[in-house]
């Protein structure tokens, strides 16, 4: 018996497209969680990235905090979550959260860092108001940066939701955790596979994005690092 | 805490699993990694053969790999070697581009002149380029060290046996404190391991103390997109 | 007219960058800032458009205190060129020289014909408009630095060691353009730099810094050679040695001109002297 043409056969059959549990509904959950937990930790660490990066204050703090979050079991701390606030898909979403916080972070500060100073320096001489270079310098130079941080992140979380179906009927980690109870090899091996190429697909759309957001002008200075994403290594994947 | 004080032995043999779990992967991503780091930079073929596919193996995640693995070389599901397979593949991942890059950064005039001092290609890599790309191997090795430890905590949900035990464990029978004392004990190896490496550059590294001095963990932050 | 009025700087970190600095800045002049780094010359310059704020003292444009103008209305109307051009990666050279037209409210398609005007003006040729600056050579680069300086017509123009970054022939030629421009349009330009040969050909005021931003000498390039105030401002401007220091001996019939060093620098003729 082959496992993986066994898996295939789970991915294909039509039992598995329909109800509460159909495939697509599944990644589609899978999704749509991921990129909640992306904009909601976007909203935190976006501003506060900018403002580190602007101002240059705080980045010793967010470094040793975001260090610091980094080494947090994600299992760890969605189990804790769970326990407060009971099963359900809060505990993913303040867990994941977490997780997304530190690359989206450092790629919004790194972004800002790695301009170079003469050309803010200019700006400001010129006449812009501390708004205006942010708005029309700092944010576009920054892009390519803050893309490959929430790049980062989003891949991360991709991996990670797969554990929210630990303690919420989430996403497609429901049929790794339920082929593991039933004993169903076919089960885990396929819903794996759809993990893994979610995530393939996702990093594949990303590595596009980030192409195409470099300033006209500043290309080629920013794309030697896209692929080694350190931004936040330590998810529970 | 009354849970932690009646529980240190166990506490203390799901650590020593942990150990058993994540130093393994450690080492042998760094094994596996500089020589394909190193093919990486010679050639342009097999520069973007390795880093896309180092790429590609770190998009992966980890946890459905541990799943995907038994299928692949007919472990059995419960297996560790599943756990430290699929952390090795993840390490040797961000390594390899590591090394590349930490290879890259070496001065070009200073390979030159290793050369025209008489260093062989072979020597002059294991005696110039690689020690000279120590503190950029050593940025990545932290973190290889951190998310390893990290990651070894998931595999407790297959029923492999670490501190990621007492998380399912505690979830499971409602211990908070059993779940607290693993995030501790977690965050608390990683960070041993992470000093542990420093304190290895420092040693082996003993040029580099001013600079490691002034800039801490820069290269991995600067690195962090 | 710029005028500085005791003028002190001390920086955060304890650094007195300049000390009881007082100098008048005549309008429609140049004036050129020499001196060596540490001279707080660039912080003299910097204190004009307000990118510095003296710890004590005052600067005046025109009469008026500029402490009590807001400095982003300031400095949208001063020109300011610095070293490596400063211009935006992300945007095209049209774009970067009407920008602070554009911040000031100039309508865009009216910013973008001056600006390419203003590239005549800078010897830039138009088909140049819409490259990056990455595309640009050095010297194109500060031309459009310039340009972008000059763009909404300032009556001062602040210029940092502009072309302290191009090879010595682009900046020679960057010089002589600098010099017909100022003919041209007659501003009040500020100019800092650490060489005394680039003060000379472009300055009508040459002032000589020392550490911390004290005054050695101020002066016309001629009275600074014919009569330098000390051994400091002798040696700086090179009044005892070399290709300055210049002697006549008698040939013949002719009398030569010859340097410290004994080379023949070129033959006196009395028709010659003006």
């Amino acid at each position: 018996m082959n496992l993986f043409a066994s898996a295939i056969d789970w991915i294909l059959d039509p039992a598995n497209y329909v109800g509460l549990n159909a495939i697509p509904l599944r990644i589609g959950q899978h999704l749509v969680f991921s990129l909640v937990t992306v904009l909601i930790a976007s909203a935190i660490a976006i501003p506060l990235g900018y403002l580190i990066g602007h101002t240059g204050r705080g980045r010793g703090l967010a470094v040793t905090t975001s260090g610091g979050l980094r080494a947090i079991p994600t299992l760890g701390l969605l189990t804790l979550v769970a326990l407060w606030v009971g099963i359900g898909v809060v505990a993913p979403y303040v867990a994941l959260t977490v997780l997304a916080i530190p690359p989206i972070l450092a790629g919004a500060y790194t972004g800002f860092e790695a301009i170079d100073r003469r050309t803010v320096d200019a700006a400001r001489a010129v006449g812009m108001s501390e708004l205006q270079i942010v708005r029309k310098v700092e944010v576009p130079l920054g892009l390519p940066l803050l893309i490959g941080g929430l790049r980062s992140a989003t891949l991360q979380v991709i991996a990670t939701a797969t554990l929210a179906a630990y303690v919420a009927d989430l996403g497609l980690g429901r049929y790794l955790f339920s082929g593991l109870k039933t004993r169903d090899y076919a089960e885990m091996l396929g819903g794996s596979i759809l993990v893994i190429l979610l995530a393939l697909a996702l990093e594949g759309i990303f590595a596009l994005i980030q192409r195409f957001v470099v300033p006209r002008g500043v290309s080629g200075r920013l794309d030697t690092a896209p692929t080694l994403r350190t931004g936040s290594p330590t998810a529970a994947r | 805490m009354t849970w932690v004080l009646a529980n240190l032995g166990l506490i203390w043999a799901r650590t020593l699993d942990h150990v058993v779990l994540s130093l393994p992967p450690i080492v042998l991503c760094f094994v596996v990694a500089v020589p394909l780091g190193w093919l990486a930079r010679r050639y342009r073929l097999s520069r973007g053969i390795i880093l896309t596919g180092a790429g590609l193996l770190y998009a992966v995640p980890s946890l459905p790999l541990i799943f995907v693995l038994p299928a692949v070389i007919g472990t059995s599901l419960l297996s560790p070697v599943n756990v430290i397979i699929a952390l090795t593949l993840y390490g040797i991942a961000l390594m390899v581009r590591v090394v590349s890059d930490g290879l890259d950064s070496v001065d070009a005039d200073v390979r030159q002149s290793a050369s025209a001092m008489g260093y062989s290609t072979w020597s002059r890599f294991w005696q110039v380029e690689l020690p000279l790309a120590g503190p950029v191997l050593l940025a990545g090795m932290r973190v290889v060290a951190v998310s390893t430890v990290s990651l070894v905590t998931v595999g407790a949900v297959i029923g492999v046996q670490s501190l990621g035990s007492l998380f399912t464990d505690g979830f499971q029978r409602g211990i908070q404190a059993e779940i607290i004392a693993g995030l501790v004990a977690t965050v608390g190896l990683a960070l041993l391991f992470d000093g542990a490496l420093v304190l290895a550059g420092r040693v082996l590294m003993p040029w580099t103390r001013r600079i490691t001095a002034a800039k801490p963990s820069a290269p991995v932050e600067v690195s962090a997109a | 007219m710029i005028e500085f009025r005791s003028v002190s700087k001390r920086f955060p970190d304890g650094t007195l960058a300049v000390e009881d600095f007082s100098l008048v800045l005549p309008s429609h002049k140049t004036t050129v800032l020499v001196g060596s780094s540490g001279s707080g010359k660039t912080t003299l310059l910097r204190m004009i458009n307000r990118m510095v704020d003296p710890t004590s003292g005052s600067v005046e444009i025109d009469g008026e205190d500029i402490a009590t103008l807001p400095p982003v209305k300031l400095r949208r109307g001063i020109g300011y060129v610095m070293q490596n051009s400063g211009l935006l990666p992300h945007r095209t050279v049209v774009d970067n020289v009407a920008t602070v037209p554009l911040l000031r409210g100039t309508p865009k398609r009216q910013a973008r014909a001056d600006a390419l005007a203003m590239l005549d003006t800078v010897g830039l040729d138009r088909s140049l408009a819409d490259r990056y600056p990455s595309q640009l050579s050095g010297g194109q680069q500060q031309r459009v630095g310039v340009a972008r300086g000059l763009a909404v017509d300032p009556n001062i123009l602040l210029m940092d060691e502009p072309f302290g970054a191009v090879d010595p022939i682009v900046r020679a030629e960057l010089q002589q353009e600098l010099v017909r421009l100022q003919k041209e349009l007659d501003k009040t330009v500020v100019f800092v730099t650490h060489d005394i040969e680039e003060a000379f050909l472009l300055g009508d005021q040459i002032v000589i810094l020392s550490e911390g931003g004290r005054i050695a000498q101020v002066g016309s390039p001629a009275e600074l050679l014919a009569n330098p105030a000390d051994d400091f401002v002798a040696s700086f401007v090179g009044a005892d040695r070399g290709r300055r220091a210049l002697h006549v001996e008698r040939h013949g019939n002719e009398d030569v001109v010859v340097d410290s060093d004994g080379r023949l620098a070129g033959v006196l003729r009395s028709e010659g002297v003006r």
